[in-house]
């Protein structure tokens, strides 16, 4: 048995162990390597940023589970970050599915720590869970107080001095919708669709290639694509001077980056041995 | 009765909600702000009824049977009736639920057992997706080919370390992306779109009737 035979039969935990190391060693020494901003995320930013002064309100509604949480949370911490330095005023979703609701209140509690003077119920509301699915999409769109009545914390909505103001998609000036699944379809077919309200997305890398349609018909205002979007993201508030906090997805690119090479390395070996050992074998 | 009454429900709704989406008449609107701010939430609590009793009857049924891995839906139980305790147990008076309610935070066990476990699941992909790229990614064919070629400049010009390489590249992906994967997005969507279409026209007319248990 030669060597590209042996290759090929490998057992598939030393490419565990591989893998392992090649994501640990760059998130114990980054590598700092430069991100490249790409069109989708600058037009989202930029969105959100030209919001400031206006009488409208971000809506961000995370509709993802800890599974996704890598990728996923870091968009929504940035997010909410852009509209705190800014005093854009947000309200935070707590998503359709009620495992996501600790997701919202996560990405709150880390992004608030560098802005003391945000005031709650002013600055941003934290809207917890109500059964409905996409029912609620369209809900919104008739009313905010009527489809919740409550925030997160059991305060009535029409007691805050934001969502007395902003009670449907008419004092919405976009709703960023942070998931992995196909929910963001739902907010275009219903938000923006019925309601005329803009939509962005921050999805998974592996979802992002689906919602690219949408990006070209205008649907999506902009879209943060997986960890490198976040990064991308991260990346745009540091340059305006707007605090990061710990750069979670910039740091986690690194190690993307590696792994990503390995497996283009495990690739190509693995096909140098497939035709080698096949043109040995034609040949015998 | 018991099929014609919910095919004629879903026939008259069916048709109500289409009709009001074209008619901004005061009652057609009056009709659609009842219909999504308060029947159909309320019907969709019924969702969570439903997803208990399938919740309890298969792993009870399993547990009962003593099925392979039948101690993993004892572990279900446990794990939902806890979190349930450590959210609500304070409305117990006394007992296990107030002591749960006290001494473990519902949010803590969200963040620090729920959240890592679940994302801890999921990040092993990465390591079968490195395994099943080397044993099973090979240029057999011509697509096959194409299509390792793409999937390595894509995977290659997402990370920073493929701009560093070559500046240009982020910009291939993005034509990648934007273009040749465009293109076959929409052409999958717009198929699903008009299968979503019939399939509701279908329901709609009674024509397909799975979705009320049988046939």
């Amino acid at each position: 048995m030669g060597f590209w035979d042996r290759f090929l039969k490998i057992d598939r935990r030393w490419v565990f162990l591989v893998v392992w190391i090649a994501v640990v060693i760059p998130l114990l020494k980054p590598l700092g390597l430069p991100t490249h901003i790409t069109p989708p995320v600058k037009k989202l930013y930029d969105y959100i940023d030209r919001m400031e002064g206006e009488d409208k309100a971000v809506f961000l509604s995370f509709d993802f589970d800890p599974s996704t949480m890598p990728e996923l949370l870091p968009m929504g911490v940035a997010i909410i970050r852009h509209c705190f330095a800014k005093k854009i005023p947000i309200i935070v979703y707590g998503g359709l599915y009620p495992q996501f609701v600790g997701m919202a209140k996560m990405a709150i509690d880390m992004a608030k720590t560098d802005f003391p003077d945000i005031v709650y119920g002013k600055d941003y509301v934290f809207l917890g869970y109500v059964p409905g699915l996409s029912l609620v999409i369209l809900s919104i769109g008739e009313s905010i107080q009527g489809t919740f009545g409550n925030d997160y914390f059991g305060n009535r909505l029409d007691t805050l001095p934001l969502t007395m103001h902003v009670d449907n998609y008419e004092k919405i000036g976009i709703v960023v919708d942070l998931s992995g699944s196909s929910i963001p379809a739902s907010w275009v077919a219903y938000a923006y669709q019925r309601y005329g309200c803009r939509i962005g997305c921050g999805t998974t890398a592996v979802s992002a290639a689906q919602y690219y349609p949408y990006l070209q018909t205008g649907q999506f205002v902009g879209m943060l694509g997986g960890l490198k979007g976040a990064a991308e993201y991260e990346e745009l508030l540091e340059r305006n001077g707007i605090p990061t906090g710990r750069r979670t997805a910039t740091i986690g690119m690194d190690a993307q980056s590696v792994v990503h090479l390995l497996i283009i390395l495990l690739i190509i070996l693995g096909n140098i041995g497939y035709f080698y050992v096949r043109r040995r074998e034609r040949r015998a | 009765m018991r099929r014609t009454f919910p095919l004629v429900i879903a026939f008259t709704m069916g048709l109500l909600m289409m009709i009001q989406y074209f008619i901004p008449h005061p009652i057609s609107q009056k009709f659609y702000k009842i219909m999504v701010q308060q029947w159909l939430i309320i019907i969709s609590i019924f969702f969570y009824v439903f997803a208990w009793r399938s919740f309890g009857l298969y792993h009870i049924n399993k547990i009962k049977r003593r099925k392979e891995g039948w101690w993993a839906s004892v572990v279900a139980f446990v794990g939902v009736f806890f979190m349930l305790l450590a959210g609500f147990g304070d409305r117990i008076p006394g007992g296990i639920g107030h002591f749960i309610y006290k001494y473990f935070n519902f949010d803590d066990l969200y963040n620090y057992m729920f959240a890592p476990l679940q994302a801890t699941m999921f990040s092993l992909l990465a390591f079968f997706i490195a395994s099943a790229a080397f044993r099973a990614f090979k240029a057999r064919t011509m697509e096959a080919t194409l299509l390792l070629v793409t999937a390595t400049i894509v995977m290659l010009g997402r990370v920073p370390l493929g701009a560093s390489m070559w500046k240009g590249l982020p910009k291939v992906v993005e034509w990648i992306l934007m273009y040749p994967n465009m293109a076959a997005q929409r052409g999958i969507m717009i198929g699903v779109g008009l299968g979503m279409i019939a399939t509701s026209m279908k329901i709609i007319l009674g024509i397909e009737r799975s979705y009320l248990g049988g046939e």
